[in-house]
């Protein structure tokens, strides 16, 4: 396979799919009485069109970069994580626990590994349960991850709501040190925007997942157990320990998502601070092809398209722009292994 | 691979052909001095028949009467909200209107931003320090407060009068101040036409999911109407729904909530206590329209057609002439400061 | 007198693949007409084309001197023409007869009239020979009783033209004399079969004429009198092969070996089913240095679950002692690190990981052995695949190349070129030459007898008793879970071997 045929494959079929997206957006447009072109300018102008907008884009890529990551991990592993959604709240919540406890004044830079550590910790938790069931009983990921979104949201919910918010709103106490700067903070224009220095550690996770999947043992058996489950127990893979493993990190990092509104943003964890961001998360994943490199694009895709929702939301209803994600993530799912096929076929011929 | 590339061709093609498209009434980009007013809602708040419903209402009503260009923003998620609010306010907009409590630190936040903007929250909530003095809020923006006691006020005597019985009943939603208001205010009317009767209170919950469980309101309900109770006032969100259905199938009353909920269970729906949500959004836009918009706490009461209860021609039957007049004095007694309802625990 | 079947010029891609470039047919009335060729040589694609399951791209097809190029399968049906597939396609919880007539029921009102489809079915196999019980379930059935039921079902169809796709793969020795009985009796009644097969001193055996496929292309059409194994493999392939039957028996001269401590040492292996007792059931063997232990048998007999419990993929119970190590309880790593090297039965399941490349699959089950820290190293990857590429002539030599864009032959060789790679005293080869064609037979026979010569020992698991027979020293026979047999090469032969095969002689 030559250079540029690899690069065709993989850059032509998602590009097909974002021009049939458009093209449908355009309709839709049409449909409301509007015009595309002033929809979609104004759609690009509220979002990469000045600072504040992009950093928007960026924070709400941030989230969803780690729940693309997590459910991409989880599809490289076979597993279809569903619960990214109470495993960033899980995780999100951890963390603003943690927050509390401490004291305050603790520099910011000792604080991160333990937040870390903890939105870690909480959306592990919640990943690991569907992954030990599975492992052990040979459960299905998809309902229990489904479950336990039911079951781990309403008990934050609780606990949040009945326990430890302040009165009159719906969110816990601050965090009363460790909380990271906001990237309006160190460059002006970005001022207002919820960016912060969390899509570092989103970057960092993004480079760190795609050396585990590609460049380490671990990772070569974990991609194994995901394409041939009997391939990999003939090669000596521990399958029922991959999956676990992989579920539980898989829930760790959607977790880390958390720390971007707790730890970034508003300092604070609220019921509903990300609601969707972990199902969004599948889409990402699935339109990113589970390749790291792909998920931060279709993060900043599908934070794109949120973020430029409200901003054309005078014009058009909101949910046309979720009927453009909706498009979006059926052309690339089901057009991709088509469009990919048809170019092999035409490479072959081409050769022959 | 040439037919593929010919595709993305015939799709880009297609697409700019689409973009240059500019139908007849399509959007203008906004001309002259008419106010313009941008309003985010709370998170699926529009549909709700209750205060997204009435912010909506009243900025139609302004539209129309006083030539202002709304706009209107609905959030997908927390961090949406404060993203509307900054989207609006950076446009330039002249009024900029937050849906719920739940708006208070963000509209704060940005009203000290945005200081030649005109802010405004629907039940704002205003915050107390340490001495339990009330923070005012910034200088530009307006706190639209209701006094949701004063109208469960009389909703409570109204349950007491007609209820026939000495025990009426309350269904909270969230366990949680805001709530309160509505619980104290009605038992304070039900003891002032009633000192005996007892207040049967309950909550569904402790969550905001208490604002959505039908299934729980009917079983609070129902258990209300079997130990006696005859009307039932609810405070609840879409679990009121469920209190309603109680009511159809024991054939007893229930007591609507913000809006008028007659439709609800007609013929078992007693009245409603309103909340005057349209009316507070346009004052506001008024004001603003007549450059006279001031920051600080509005607080709406019966005094300021704010809150109330219903009584049209649906309900006159359920409300006979001498209770309607004992309502009546008790309103003007509250509107007078002869009667002070208390709003919290 | 016009051809049954008359076939030019057919062509049909799927995709990237030619199947089929101008392949042609030609089969008289009452004839047993077999097509040969070697893994995708396009037989089973022609064929399907016949059947109507397929549309040719190009070419012309006459049925009894009409024109039916690109019918549909209900035509080919309707015109007498039948196809038997290499997998079965009958219900298991139907009785026989319930199958037989599925499609076409005889109904009394609107239930079916089983005592008249049950009379139909004893008739029917009384009149072809195809005798099986019309009203046991399909579940209870054995492999050749299920494979006459569904010839019986084509028949009962009313074909008078039968394709039957690989149809001895599944049967034991006299399983397929039936068979071969059968035919002979439908081409009596002048009845028209058409049979695809790799096994060559069948196909002398039973047709009366035999067409070569190569690359998708009829190469000769040849009358089966007069023909040898020889000839045919020189058409398929296109140069001379040493064919395993004739093989130099070389085992013999180094079965003394078995004098020292064998190398492989099974004990009371048994391994539990899941309803019907023992699926391994108490097998003791053991493998000298140098030897090569066949096992025979029809295939669902226990050989894969054996494989899998000496391989570490099965729990088992007994001893398996490896050098003088035991085994059990050992994981699948900790065995193939002590000297045990698996070719597993199924490549597309098990041996490979058809999405990594060639690379990456030649280090699969030893990548803990190319890793420098936590990372896998890519250097020494590649360049171990380069050798064994190189050395094992996988084509094409590409290392970045994914495993499942290459033939079924090269597919086998990595496979084998990774377990005779590493470091092993032991090999486990499951159906090594399944699915490959006659030209890596060849190679892959060589490196097992290379194995074997270099003083390992090699447990061979094969359907084709050809192949067991060919290479072992000593050959097993495996019927219900048990040894049944185990004899010296010398002694076994497919008429010995036979009666064990079926279940009907128990050795003592």
């Amino acid at each position: 396979m030559s250079r540029r045929a690899a690069i065709e494959e993989a850059v032509l079929p998602p590009l097909v799919a974002l021009l049939l997206a458009a093209v449908v957006g355009d309709l839709l447009i049409l449909s409301f009485g509007q015009s595309p072109g002033a929809v979609f300018q104004l759609l690009l102008e509220g979002t990469w069109g000045n600072a504040y907008g992009f950093g928007q884009v960026l924070y709400k890529a941030t989230t969803l970069v780690f729940t693309g990551l997590a459910v991409g991990l989880g599809l490289r592993a076979g597993l279809f994580n569903i619960g990214a959604e109470s495993q960033l709240a899980a995780g999100g919540f951890c963390a603003a626990l943690i927050g509390i406890l401490l004291p305050a004044g603790i520099p910011a830079l000792l604080c991160l590994p333990i937040y870390v550590l903890a939105a870690a910790l909480g959306g592990g938790i919640v990943g690991a349960v569907p992954g030990v069931l599975k492992a052990r009983f040979g459960a299905h990921e998809v309902i229990v991850t489904i479950m336990l979104n039911f079951i781990v949201l309403a008990l934050l919910n609780y606990l949040t709501s009945a326990k430890i918010h302040v009165p009159d709103t719906l969110h816990t106490p601050e965090l009363k040190s460790g909380a990271l700067p906001r990237l309006g903070d160190a460059f002006a224009p970005f001022h207002g925007s919820a960016a912060n220095s969390t899509i570092l550690l989103a970057i960092v996770t993004a480079v760190a997942l795609g050396w585990y999947l590609f460049r380490t043992r671990r990772g070569f058996e974990l991609r194994a157990v995901g394409l041939q489950p009997h391939a990999a127990e003939y090669a000596g893979v521990n399958v029922a320990g991959v999956t676990w493993r992989a579920l539980a990190v898989s829930g760790a990092i959607a977790g880390l998502g958390g720390l971007n509104y707790v730890l970034g943003y508003k300092h604070y964890y609220e019921e509903g601070f990300a609601t969707g961001a972990g199902f969004l998360g599948i889409a990402v994943a699935l339109v990113g092809r589970s390749h790291p490199v792909g998920i931060v694009l279709a993060a900043l895709l599908f934070a794109t398209l949120s973020q430029g929702g409200l901003a054309v939301n005078a014009l058009v209803p909101k949910q046309m722009v979720d009927v453009l994600q909706a498009v979006v993530i059926l052309a690339v799912s089901t057009s991709v292994p088509e469009v990919r096929r048809l170019l092999r076929g035409a490479r072959r011929s081409n050769d022959s | 691979m040439r037919k593929l590339l010919i595709f993305v061709g015939v799709l880009l093609a297609v697409h700019i052909a689409l973009l240059l498209v500019h139908p007849s009434g399509a959007a203008e980009p906004p001309t002259g001095d008419a106010v313009d007013v941008g309003i985010v809602f709370d998170m699926g708040g529009r549909g709700d028949k209750s205060f997204n419903d009435g912010a909506y209402l009243g900025a139609e009503r302004a539209e129309k009467e006083l030539g202002a260009r709304v706009r209107f923003i609905e959030p997908g998620e927390g961090s949406d909200r404060e993203a509307g609010l900054r989207l609006l306010a950076a446009e330039g907009m002249d009024i900029v209107l937050g849906v719920g409590f739940i708006f208070t630190d963000d509209l704060t936040q940005l009203a000290k931003e945005y200081p030649n903007t005109d802010f405004a929250g629907v039940d704002f909530s205003v915050g107390q320090d340490k001495n339990g003095r009330i923070i005012q809020p910034p200088a530009n923006l307006a706190a639209l407060k209701f006094r949701e006691e004063q109208g469960s006020f009389l909703v409570g005597a109204l349950a007491a009068l007609v209820g026939n019985s000495k025990k009426v009943g309350f269904v909270g939603g969230m366990n949680f101040p805001l709530i309160h208001k509505f619980e104290v205010g009605y038992i304070a009317g039900v003891k002032a036409v009633c000192p005996d009767c007892e207040v049967l209170s309950q909550y569904a919950g402790v969550t905001p999911e208490a604002f959505r469980n039908p299934g729980k309101g009917k079983e609070l309900a129902l258990s209300q109407y079997q130990q006696g109770v005859n009307v039932i006032f609810h405070a609840s969100g879409s679990t009121g729904l469920g209190v309603f259905e109680a009511a159809r199938q024991t054939g007893k009353l229930a007591i609507g909530v913000d809006a008028d909920q007659f439709n609800e269970a007609p013929g078992y729906v007693l009245t409603s206590m309103v909340k005057g949500v349209d009316n507070a959004v346009y004052d506001a836009i008024k004001r603003v329209k007549e450059k006279r918009f001031k920051g600080g706490i509005y607080q709406y009461g019966l005094a300021e057609d704010g809150v109330g209860y219903v009584y049209d021609r649906n309900n006159e039957k359920l409300i006979p002439p001498a209770v309607r007049a004992r309502l009546e004095a008790l309103k003007r007694e509250i509107i007078a400061g002869r009667i002070v309802v208390p709003s919290t625990k | 007198m016009t051809n049954a079947i008359q076939l030019e010029g057919i062509e049909k891609r799927f995709g990237p693949v030619q199947a089929n470039r101008g392949a042609g047919l030609q089969v008289a009335h009452g004839e047993i007409h077999a097509l040969v060729g070697e893994n995708g040589a396009g037989k089973s694609t022609l064929m399907r084309i016949l059947a109507g399951l397929h549309a040719p791209d190009a070419g012309s097809m006459l049925v009894n001197g009409r024109d039916v190029t690109g019918w549909a399968t209900s035509e080919a049906i309707a015109a007498g023409v039948g196809m038997v597939h290499q997998h079965f396609m009958l219900v298991p919880t139907l009785t026989v007869a319930e199958n037989v007539v599925l499609g076409s029921e005889i109904t009394k009102g609107l239930v079916l009239d089983r005592g008249a489809a049950e009379r139909a079915v004893r008739e029917l196999g009384k009149r072809t020979g195809l005798v099986v019980p019309p009203d046991r379930l399909v579940s209870e059935l054995s492999v050749g009783e299920a494979q006459r039921v569904e010839i019986l079902k084509t028949l009962y169809r009313g074909a008078k033209i039968l394709i039957l796709d690989e149809p001895t793969a599944v049967l034991s020795p006299p399983e397929v004399r039936e068979l071969w009985a059968v035919l002979r009796s439908l081409r009596a009644e002048g009845g028209t079969v058409v049979l695809i097969t790799h096994k060559l001193d069948e196909v002398i055996d039973v047709s009366d004429a035999i067409t070569v496929m190569r690359q998708g292309a009829t190469v000769t059409r040849m009358a089966s009198a007069g023909a040898t194994p020889q000839s045919i493999a020189r058409a398929m392939v296109g140069r001379d092969v040493a064919l395993a039957l004739d093989a130099e028996y070389a085992g013999s001269t180094i079965s003394g070996a078995s004098a020292t401590a064998p190398l492989l040492d099974v004990r009371n292996l048994t391994v539990s089913g899941t309803r019907r007792g023992n699926i391994v059931d108490n097998v003791s063997f053991s493998i000298a240095p140098g030897e090569i232990l066949g096992i025979a048998g029809v295939e669902g007999n226990g050989q894969t679950e054996l494989i899998e419990a000496l391989s570490g993929l099965r729990e088992a119970r007994g001893l398996i002692s490896l050098a003088g190590r035991d085994l059990i309880g050992d994981t699948v790593r900790e065995r193939g690190d002590a000297g045990l090297s698996h070719i597993p039965e199924d490549r597309h399941e098990r041996g490979l990981v058809l999405d990594y490349s060639i690379a990456e699959n030649l280090i699969l089950g030893q990548q803990h052995k190319f890793t420098s820290g936590p990372t896998i190293d890519g250097a020494r990857v590649l360049a171990h695949a380069r050798d064994l590429i190189a050395r094992y002539d996988i084509r094409p030599p590409d290392p970045a190349r994914a495993a499942r864009a290459l033939s079924g032959g090269n597919q086998q060789k990595i496979v084998v070129a990774r377990e005779m790679a590493r470091d092993f005293k032991v090999l486990l080869a499951s159906q090594p030459t399944r699915g490959v064609d006659v030209g890596a037979i060849e190679f892959i026979h060589a490196r097992l007898r290379e194995a074997r010569d270099q003083g390992k020992a090699v447990l061979l698991v094969s359907a084709d008793l050809a192949e067991v027979l060919a290479l072992a020293d000593r050959v097993a026979v495996m019927y219900g879970g048990r040894f049944v047999a185990v004899l010296p090469r010398a002694e076994a032969s497919p008429d010995v071997l036979g009666p064990y095969m079926t279940g009907a002689e128990h050795a003592a």
